[in-house]
C-alpha cells in the first residue's frame, strides 16, 4: 500500500485491501514479533465527537505496536471551543505525533485536514461520510468467516443513506466479485453518491425494501442500525425499526453458513439469542478492530518512515 | 450572421455567448453576477430558433470579457456554447466551451454538514462529471439548478 493518508474506502485497491488484511492477519498470529515496531511512535487522537470504542481501538492498536499516543482530550476542553479551525488544530497536532486519527462531525473533514498535513493521517469517521477503518475490519471479519472475499453474496440492511460504514462497504466490495443487496425504508435507500460509484464501478447490486425473498440467498448480511433522531415522529420510526430486527425466527429462511455482522453498537436490530448461534460475528468483528488498525498504522508509519529518508 | 440573430442588437466590444441551451440566458447571467444593477449593457436573445439545439438564447454583453471562472461555470450549465470576443464589431475570437475536470471556489456546497461550509480555510472544489458535479469533500452530487449553488 502506498497511500500516505487513509481517507475514504473508495481510495483502496483490491490490492490494498489484500495487503492489509494480509498484514493484520501476520499480526493476529504472532503479536509478540511486533510488540516493538513502532516503540518511538507517537499517535494523535483527534477526536471532536464522542466514540470511545474507535478510540480504544486505535490506541490499544499503537501500543501493541510499542507507541503511545497524545490525545487532544474532550472537545469541551479544548481551543476548539474557542473557534480554532480544524486546519489549525491539525497543523498543530501534527508537529507533536507521527500520524494523526480523526473523528470529526462533519463530511469531508479527513478529506481537507489531509491536505494540511504531512504525517499520515487516518479518518475515523467523517459525519456521514467514510469511515474506512471501520470497512478494512468488516472485510477482514467477512473474509475470516466466508473464507475469502470472492463468489458472495453480500445483503446489507438498515439504514443505507446515513450509515458511513454501509457507503464504504459497498464501494469496497465493488474490487471483489461480490452480489451486493441492499436492504432498507424507502426513506433511507443509498444516497445519490454511493449509487454513482456502485454504477461506476459496474457493481451487481440490487435495492428491497424487506429481507424476506433474498435472505435464503446471502453468505453475509450486515446490520446497521436505523437512528431514531432520522425521524420526526417516534411511531414512523418504531413501525419502520422493527421490520429490520433479526431474530432466530427471521433467520430460519437463512443458510446455515450465514454469517451475521454488525458495526455495533447496537439497540435492537439483532435480537440477544443470535449470539449464541454460529451466526453471529459482530463482537468478533470489533475485536478485529485492533489487528486491523495495527497492520494500518504499520504500513503508514514505515511509509512515511520510507519519505523521510 | 442569420437573419434571427440580428434580431439580438450588435454590440461593439465585449462577449457574445451564443448556443446556450434554451431558458439557460438568466442562468448565464447569473453566473456572470450581472443583475442589471451595475449598469452594463445586455442584451439577451431567448428561445431563437437554432440549426444545432433547435432553441437556443444568445447573451451579449458590451465591455466585457468572461474571466476564466466564469468560463468554467458556463461550461457546465451550456456545454456547447460558444464564446465569441468582439472588437469594433468584429468577432475577433471564437471559442469553444471546454469543462474543467474541477471547479475551484465558484459552487458552495448545499450539504450544510459539509466541512467548506465552515470557517475553513479551504475552498469548494466540484468535480464535474457528465451532466453533474460532484463536492471533492463531502461527494454530495448537484445536477439541477447548479447556477443557484454559485458563490457570488
Ligand atoms: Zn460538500
Amino acid at each position: 500500500m502506498r497511500h500516505e493518508h487513509l481517507v475514504t474506502a473508495k481510495q483502496l485497491s483490491r490490492a490494498d485491501v489484500e495487503a492489509v488484511l494480509d498484514r493484520a492477519a501476520e499480526i493476529a498470529a504472532n503479536p509478540a514479533a511486533v510488540r516493538e515496531r513502532h516503540s518511538d511512535a507517537l499517535l494523535g487522537l483527534l477526536f471532536f465527537e464522542p466514540s470511545t470504542r474507535t478510540k480504544m481501538s486505535f490506541e490499544t492498536a499503537i501500543k501493541r505496536l510499542g507507541g503511545d499516543v497524545v490525545d487532544m482530550g474532550s472537545v469541551d476542553s479544548s481551543s476548539v471551543k474557542k473557534g480554532e479551525s480544524l486546519a489549525d488544530t491539525v497543523r498543530v497536532i501534527e508537529g507533536y505525533a507521527d500520524a494523526l486519527v480523526l473523528r470529526h462531525p462533519r463530511q469531508g473533514s479527513a478529506q481537507m485536514a489531509s491536505e494540511f498535513v504531512d504525517v499520515p493521517l487516518v479518518n475515523a469517521g467523517d459525519g456521514a461520510g467514510h469511515h474506512p477503518t471501520q470497512t478494512l475490519l468488516d472485510l477482514y471479519t467477512m473474509r475470516e468467516a466466508a473464507d475469502g472475499l470472492d463468489d458472495l453474496t453480500v445483503g446489507i440492511m438498515g439504514d443505507l443513506k446515513y450509515g458511513r460504514t454501509v457507503h464504504s462497504l459497498a464501494n469496497v466490495l465493488t474490487n471483489f466479485d461480490v452480489r451486493q443487496h441492499f436492504v432498507s425504508p424507502e426513506s433511507l435507500k443509498l444516497p445519490r453518491s454511493v449509487r454513482y460509484d456502485l454504477h461506476e464501478a459496474g457493481a451487481k447490486v440490487r435495492e428491497h425494501t424487506d429481507l424476506e425473498t433474498i435472505l435464503p440467498e446471502l453468505d453475509v448480511l450486515y446490520v446497521t442500525r436505523i437512528q431514531r433522531e432520522r425521524f420526526p415522529d417516534e411511531n414512523e420510526y418504531r413501525a419502520i425499526a422493527g421490520e429490520y430486527q433479526i431474530d432466530e425466527e427471521t433467520l430460519e429462511q437463512a443458510d446455515d453458513d450465514l454469517v451475521v455482522m454488525h458495526p455495533l453498537p447496537r439497540v435492537d436490530e439483532i435480537a440477544p439469542e443470535i449470539d449464541e448461534t454460529d451466526h453471529a460475528r459482530y463482537f468478533e468483528q470489533a475485536h478485529n478492530g485492533v489487528p486491523v488498525r495495527m497492520a494500518l498504522l504499520d504500513m503508514l508509519l514505515e511509509n512515511a518512515r520510507g519519505d523521510a529518508e | 450572421m442569420s437573419e434571427h440573430e440580428l434580431r439580438v442588437s450588435k454590440i461593439r466590444n465585449g462577449t457574445v455567448i451564443d448556443h446556450v441551451p434554451g431558458g439557460q440566458a438568466l442562468n448565464v447571467l447569473a453566473i456572470l453576477g450581472i443583475d442589471g444593477s451595475g449598469g452594463e449593457e445586455v442584451s439577451v436573445g431567448m428561445n431563437v430558433p437554432s440549426d444545432r439545439l433547435g432553441r437556443k438564447d444568445i447573451v451579449k454583453v458590451e465591455g466585457r470579457e468572461l474571466s476564466q471562472d466564469e468560463v468554467d461555470v458556463l461550461s457546465l450549465i451550456a456545454p456547447d456554447a460558444t464564446i465569441n470576443i468582439v472588437d469594433e464589431y468584429e468577432v475577433v475570437d471564437k471559442r469553444r466551451l471546454d469543462p474543467p475536470e474541477f471547479v475551484e471556489g465558484i459552487l458552495s456546497c448545499p450539504n450544510r454538514n459539509c466541512i467548506t461550509t465552515d470557517d475553513e480555510p479551504v475552498d469548494s472544489k466540484f468535480e464535474v462529471l457528465d451532466d453533474e458535479v460532484r463536492c471533492v469533500y463531502c461527494e454530495t452530487i448537484i445536477r439541477e439548478d447548479l447556477a443557484d449553488h454559485i458563490d457570488t
